[in-house]
């Protein structure tokens, strides 16, 4: 677009060669945050880099010459910091997924309205749109709209406004398939015919209907993956702006966005052994009708002394925490019942689930918060050769992802699915509400197993009972 | 080589450069962030989504071209929300990350 700026002469050219050096600089700064997130200890400085190169292509931006009044700018600036700082100083660890769902709505919002506006202003100036420019802007509110609408939603049910479970009804796919289907001949229709107004909003309002109706059917279990493809889709909106506008750097950007997202719920999906259209489509989260064998015997209650007892004199014990940990806000309290152990000789480290948690990651971030340092939080496949060798296993909050029918039971729905091997450990502790079923609504062998004991209750009050016994001890 | 080409065909010819980029740029981010452990994924999303804000600079060029209201108002719209993820995206962000120690502490 260099050449076609002309008109006012060589400044023209030369701002613009500023503003394009701010865009590659950009671009390679974000490479380099990314892969300063390879390792814990460069990831701040990289992220660091990040930041540096948005500022960059954010003065770089406003150095053109197309930008001509700064009110409105200002305006945006102002507002978007003042309701960006607290989501980023304030929003606790606790509410990670869901803030990450609405930022991924705001980004995706702000690709739309682009669009749109470029749309628009093609029309009213009486520019024709070229094709491969129209399919780009297609694009770009397609995935936008329906990714504002899809994160919306998803938000609402990890702040628990809309139900968690799914909702579905009679022929739920068949409608989705067909809204799907209409929308994609529009699309064709747009790039065949561009100026084809009506068609291009109305196929940004069945896209802004396509989010809702895709999200809603899926249960709140589902969500790390819900969340990772959503963060796909907002990048790839990103990305599909770039193409309409002629920005690399937004293709850059988007781009990785992409990328990530697809990683992360590739790996999401992995981790609870589903295929995509299983969870998209599979409404996973509605009452199974039988898990094949039952699971027969007694949850057996033990006492928080004689619980504590055991942990006084256990010298490797691992930590297995679930969402409920994070649903009663224990992290604090599972830090010092480590400290007590580590106290008494004992070795402390803490098994993390792919899916524990809301989002991918959560479970890390939430027990950092509590100042437990990142060596002792393994993944599952560094620690499940342990678990032969541990003498207490410490279940909190956590269900489906220690369910050995996940291993034997080959008509549980879960079956097939990565789990942690916490049945191998010498012992069993579970800290557990009461005695309902996960969010699969699957019973658990393990807890009726001879090794378990059950201690029932909130997970912080319980743990809180437990460290005061150790200390007396 | 004087033969004309439209507006159409230039478009074309510039799309596909532009997905020489995207491939490229898709195929990096492949392969560094596979590399990023399970510890740091939460920050990771946070980090890309932060990173993907960076559509304000479509926004900024919306909302400051002065072409015609609507473009101005939706771009204006579209400023708030980007910044919104690039002010709150890297804070917290950095919040997370700072939170990560190493042990021996």
């Amino acid at each position: 677009m260099i050449a076609v700026a002309g008109g006012a002469g060589a400044p023209s050219l030369g701002r613009e060669a500023v503003t394009l050096v701010t865009y590659l600089a950009a671009s390679v700064l974000f490479i380099l945050g990314l892969k300063g997130l390879t390792r814990a200890d460069t990831a701040r400085r990289g992220m660091q880099y990040a930041a540096l190169g948005m500022l960059l292509a954010i003065v770089g931006t406003l150095l053109k010459e197309e930008i001509v009044a700064y009110g409105w700018i200002a305006g945006g600036l102002v507002v978007g910091s003042v309701i960006g700082w607290p989501l980023g100083t304030r929003v606790p660890m606790t509410a990670m997924p869901q803030r990450i769902a609405i930022s991924h709505m705001f980004g995706a919002l702000a690709a739309t309205l682009v669009g749109v506006a470029e749309y628009h202003t093609y029309l009213r100036d009486g520019v024709p749109i070229p094709r491969p420019i129209m399919a780009a802007l297609g694009f770009e509110v397609l995935f936008g709209s329906l990714t504002v609408t899809g994160s919306f939603m998803a938000f609402g049910k990890l702040q628990e406004l809309l139900p968690s479970a799914p909702l579905t009804y009679r022929g739920q796919n068949a409608i989705n398939i067909a809204v799907f289907g209409g929308t994609l001949l529009m699309f064709a229709y747009l790039v065949a015919r561009p100026d084809a107004q009506p068609v291009f909003y109305a196929m940004t309002a069945v896209a802004f209907v396509i989010g809702v109706s895709l999200v809603l059917p899926i249960g709140g279990g589902d969500m790390p993956v819900v969340i990772s493809l959503l963060n796909s889709y907002a990048g790839l909106a990103a990305s599909a702006t770039g193409f309409a506008i002629d920005n690399s750097l937004l293709i850059i950007a988007g781009a990785l966005d992409g990328a990530s997202g697809f990683i992360l719920s590739i790996i999401m999906s992995k981790a609870m052994n589903r295929s995509f259209g299983n969870i998209l489509f599979g409404a996973f989260g509605a009452p199974v009708a039988s898990s094949g064998a039952a699971v027969t015997g007694e949850m057996k209650e033990i006492s928080v002394e004689d619980a504590a007892m055991q942990l006084a004199y256990a010298q490797r014990v691992i930590i297995v925490p679930g969402y409920g940990l994070a649903v009663a806000q224990a992290q604090q309290a599972v830090r010092e019942l480590a400290d007590q152990i580590e106290r008494r000789g004992g070795e402390v480290k803490y098994a993390i689930h792919p899916v524990a948690g809301r989002m991918p990651g959560h479970m890390n971030v939430l027990l950092a918060e509590a100042n437990i340092p990142y060596e002792k939080l393994l993944d599952m496949e560094e620690i499940n050769d342990q678990f032969p060798e541990t003498d207490v296993a410490v279940v909190i909050g956590a269900n489906d992802v220690v369910n050995p029918a996940a291993r034997t039971d080959q008509g549980s729905p879960i079956y097939g699915m990565p789990i942690l091997d916490v049945d191998r450990a010498k012992a069993v502790f579970v800290l557990k509400r009461g005695k309902g079923k996960g969010f699969a609504g699957i019973e658990n062998e393990l807890f009726f197993a001879d090794k378990t004991r059950m201690l029932y209750g909130d997970a912080k009050g319980t743990l809180t009972k437990l460290v005061a016994e150790m200390k007396a001890l | 080589m004087l033969e004309t080409i439209n507006a159409e065909q230039l478009a074309l010819v510039n799309q596909f450069l532009k997905l020489f980029v995207f491939v490229l740029a898709g195929f990096v981010g492949f392969l560094v962030i596979t590399r990023v452990p399970p510890l740091l994924h939460t920050p990771l999303m946070s980090a890309t989504n932060a990173i993907s804000a960076i559509s304000i600079v479509g926004a900024l060029v919306a909302a400051g071209s002065d072409h015609n209201r609507v473009a101005t108002v939706l771009g204006f719209v579209a400023v708030i929300c980007a910044t919104i993820n690039v002010v709150g995206g890297f804070i917290i962000t950095d919040r997370m990350l700072r939170m990560f120690k190493g042990g021996r502490s």
